[in-house]
């Protein structure tokens, strides 16, 4: 009887359902743009591919108001701890597309100075193959992290970040302790979760 | 022209030289560095286009300095090389050549050269407790990098691993 009531003016759903629906189509992207890959990336926000149409449209230059971060390029280990820094500034919750060969493996870098995969330093949720990879490709990207989005749970996002946190502490604590660089200290831990067979230091 | 001028007015300076088609090099010691760039200069090569060095792992003066003159007003180019010893150092034309600040710390940066007179001689690629000088040839083209050392080895150096 009760329902009857309320008619169509209610809808039950689940909380976490509701909340990333309304989370993935409203991604503002944040564009780590160092190399080729950045090029395409100008490409899918303009008119001829138009990332707007995922709800993607306002990009923003600044962490402080984005909330998918987009690594489009080469990344150095001299960079290594100004993108580890960007991404902490970042609002939360937040995801990070891995754009390209370069910035997903080091690519054809394997070399004294390029980081060999984001993956290393900060946690990546999607990666796009290529070199570059053409919009279409970083935009099936989008709709990868978009499906993605739409299946995690909300305490889940929550963990995922709180596990980088920590390791930005130890970094803190161990740069503070031996008096090294942050490129020093990144090297270190890196160094250190080779020893120890894992790939990441977060 | 410019290499008769030396020969003419620095005698004996020039160890080693080529010339073909334009294309004007020429070897000198180390010592007569700052007397060869005095006479360029009143020659008309004012313009420092560039520093950089050559590694030769199997010589005994194991780099050669490579210096890039113009001409502005004829546009003739003039090349310079000064080899030297793994350890030793060449005089900075830093305060003769403001451009040459920069062109120097590379050099250093990546060879390991230094120079004599260089009012901040700091790396200025690599960050700074980076280990060794990424362009010599024995330098491993890893750094000794945990996640990249499969199937990546230098030459020059037996496929052994490490830094300096």
């Amino acid at each position: 009887m009760a329902e009857l009531d309320i008619n169509d003016a209610v809808m039950t759903t689940r909380l976490d359902a509701v909340v990333n629906w309304g989370r993935k189509n409203s991604l503002w992207p944040m564009p780590f743009g160092v190399a080729c890959c950045a090029i395409e990336f100008m490409s899918m926000m303009s008119s001829k591919y138009d990332l707007s149409r995922f709800g993607a449209e306002a990009m923003r230059f600044s962490p402080r108001q984005s909330d998918m971060m987009l690594v489009l390029g080469t990344i150095t280990n001299k960079m290594a701890p100004v993108l580890r820094t960007i991404y902490a500034q970042m609002a939360e919750p937040k995801w990070v597309i891995s754009v390209g060969v370069c910035a997903s493996s080091g690519g054809m870098y394997r070399t004294y100075a390029t980081l060999q995969g984001i993956d290393r330093i900060i946690p990546v949720d999607v990666y796009v193959p290529g070199c570059p990879p053409r919009p279409e490709s970083i935009i099936y990207g989008v709709m990868k992290l978009q499906e993605q989005i739409e299946k995690e749970s909300l305490s889940m996002r929550k963990d995922h970040i709180a596990r980088f946190y920590e390791s930005l502490e130890r970094q803190d604590a161990l740069q503070a302790a031996k008096g090294l660089t942050s490129q020093q200290t990144i090297r270190e831990m890196l160094m250190d979760a080779g020893e120890r067979g894992v790939g990441t230091i977060f | 022209m410019i290499i008769e001028h030396i020969d003419a007015q620095l005698p004996g300076t020039v160890t080693d030289r080529h010339d073909f088609r334009g294309d004007q090099t020429i070897v000198i010691a180390k010592e007569n560095l700052l007397a060869v760039v005095d006479l360029l200069h009143r020659e008309g090569f004012q313009f420092l286009v560039d520093i950089t060095a050559v590694d030769w792992p199997e010589r005994e003066q194991r780099f050669d300095v490579v210096y890039h003159w113009l001409n502005l007003a004829s546009q003739e180019r003039l090349r310079v090389k000064v080899p030297v010893a793994d350890g030793e150092s060449v005089a900075s034309l830093a305060g003769l050549f403001k451009t040459a600040n920069w062109f120097e710390r590379e050099v250093f940066d990546l060879f390991g050269i230094r120079f004599e007179g260089h009012p901040d001689l700091r790396r200025l690629l690599t960050w700074d407790d980076f280990q060794g000088h990424a362009l010599r040839k024995d330098f491993p083209l890893d750094g000794g990098d945990v996640f990249c050392m499969e199937g990546c080895t230098a030459p020059y150096n037996n496929g052994e691993r490490g830094g300096e």
